[in-house]
């Protein structure tokens, strides 16, 4: 265990001592992998936000039935009787025109403007759940409610929120291959630079091997140098988002403030965060791994 | 213990570098290998730490079969070996410290402990006040006495030494062998190839003479 502890010291020391002694390199390498991961980080978290935007809308097959400006309460008894017996119905819920007016003063933040009314425009409404959640059902059934009398305009509030979801689905597409190109990227940059480094440490691998050192022994430190490097560049990354964020946020506020909104970006989760590293560091590994498995052997003791 | 029953290495040029080598050496035995350059000594030497394999024969080794050793078992072995090679392999790009110092990194020692033996061998050589110095400054004299005590350093049953005194003057010479004379004295088993047997400066010394890749009886 003791040697165990000190074998693996020994390869990370190593690998910082052998980082730290080309600053230069080391910097360009860590901020081009920081770079090519902040791009799929950026995009990923564009998603989690518009998500948790999303999110604040339901998917449910839901409608909703505007009635005219002028309807009275008998023809609202007789819908709200109506959509009772309906076989499609599951449930629904009135909203008339003074709730409506209350919720939008609360919700949206446009109080002013609400105050500013001289009178109500909104219309009284339903909001319809229905039972299936089939497209042609619920096409069917906003067709025939919006033959009713008094009936405004039928929308199918679902609608829009798969239209979100399928953009959704598609950025998560697209980070996916962005995150599978530039993790390539970043396994071919550590894979040129351990090349490089065995290259320039062959004497010392030579001996190495001479007196007894194991394939692990001379492994060891160029997997620890690749896994520092994709670690600090998943570090360059994290710092890279948190200004894009910050820079955007605060041109946020501008725009809160001129109306009257909550909006701003979240940032990466604490979970995200610890995924970016260890998968940065893993891929580093990997680069390093694949770049020792194919040049060690060609060193033997001669 | 070393022991050699009809070894034969070929090269893959069809060069025979040592025809049916036949021999033994007794635990803490010290043993000389003489022969003209090209005899043989080296590839003997190299075989004993299976930097190559031999084309037939067997070779036992602290009681290991070398010739069919598995590639994973190789780095224990040399770890039991304290070898000082022809061409030296000193690391210049670390002082004399570190150079003697990767042995026991190699063997997973903790800091403490690995630089109390880097000390004692350094001592041994007597090379102690040139820890610090880069490989670069030091004499031919001195390097020699570096790589025996990296050789030493990890306290090994078995020394071996290729030619350990070639380019140093008489002096020197004589200095390099006292000082394997005294890690024989405390039980090491010890291999040394020299040129020729002028260098022992006349004392009793078992000799295994090669020539032309063959044991002279």
């Amino acid at each position: 265990m003791n040697t165990w502890l000190s074998l693996h010291w020994h390869a990370f020391f190593l690998a910082l001592r052998r980082l730290v002694s080309a600053p230069y390199a080391s910097l360009l390498n860590i901020i081009v992998i920081g770079v090519a991961f902040s791009l799929p980080t950026g995009v990923y978290i564009l998603l989690e936000n518009l998500q948790t935007f999303s999110g604040q809308t339901s998917g449910e097959p839901q409608l909703s039935l505007f009635l005219e400006l002028d309807t009275d309460k008998a023809t609202i008894a007789k819908i709200e009787s109506r959509l009772k017996q309906h076989p499609q119905v599951a449930n629904f819920q009135f909203i008339s025109k003074d709730s409506a007016l209350k919720q939008l003063k609360q919700g949206s933040g446009l109080t002013d403007v609400v105050d500013s009314l001289t009178q109500n425009p909104l219309p009284d409404a339903f909001i319809i759940n229905a039972k299936s959640a089939a497209p042609e059902v619920l096409e069917q059934l906003r067709a025939e409610i919006q033959k009713w009398p008094k009936a405004e305009h039928v929308q199918l509030d679902s609608a829009w929120t798969k239209r979100l979801e399928a953009l959704l689905k598609l950025g998560q597409l697209a980070v996916l291959i962005l995150t599978a190109l530039l993790s390539f990227a970043l396994v071919v940059v550590t894979f040129n630079t351990i090349r490089l480094q065995i290259l320039t440490k062959r004497d010392e691998i030579e001996v190495s091997k001479l007196i007894g050192a194991t394939s692990g022994f001379i492994r060891r430190p160029f997997l620890y140098f690749g896994a520092i490097q994709g670690v600090a560049g998943g570090v360059i990354a994290w710092l890279i988002i948190t200004i894009v964020i910050h820079l955007i946020n605060s041109e946020l506020t501008n725009l809160v403030q001129l109306y009257a909104i909550d909006l701003h970006l979240y940032h990466l989760s604490f979970e995200d965060s610890i995924s970016l590293l260890l998968f940065s560091s893993w891929l580093g590994w990997i680069g390093a791994w694949l770049s020792v498995a194919s040049h060690l052997w060609q060193i033997e003791p001669k | 213990m070393i022991s050699f029953s009809n070894v034969y290495k070929r090269y893959p040029n069809g060069f025979d570098a040592l025809k049916n080598i036949d021999f033994t050496i007794k635990l803490g035995e010290m043993v000389f290998i003489t022969g003209h350059s090209g005899a043989g000594k080296s590839t003997l030497l190299r075989l004993i730490a299976a930097i190559e394999r031999p084309t037939i024969g067997g070779i036992i080794v602290n009681n290991k079969n070398v010739g069919m050793l598995k590639r994973r078992a190789i780095p224990f072995l040399r770890r039991n070996l304290g070898m000082v090679f022809q061409d030296q392999k000193i690391l210049f790009d670390r002082s004399v410290f570190d150079n003697v110092l990767l042995p026991l990194q190699i063997c997973g020692f903790d800091h403490r402990s690995a630089t109390g033996r880097v000390r004692a061998a350094l001592d041994k050589v007597g090379l102690l006040n040139r820890e610090k110095a880069h490989p670069i400054t030091l004499s031919g004299g001195e390097r020699q006495r570096l790589c025996i005590a990296r050789a030493v350093v990890n306290r090994p049953s078995i020394l071996i030494a290729d030619e350990p005194t070639a380019n140093l003057d008489a002096d020197y010479t004589k200095d390099i062998m006292n000082m394997f004379k005294s890690f024989h004295q405390v039980g090491v088993t010890i291999l040394i190839a020299i040129p020729d047997t002028r260098l022992l400066g006349g004392s009793q010394q078992r000799i295994l003479a090669l020539n032309h890749g063959k044991l002279a009886t």
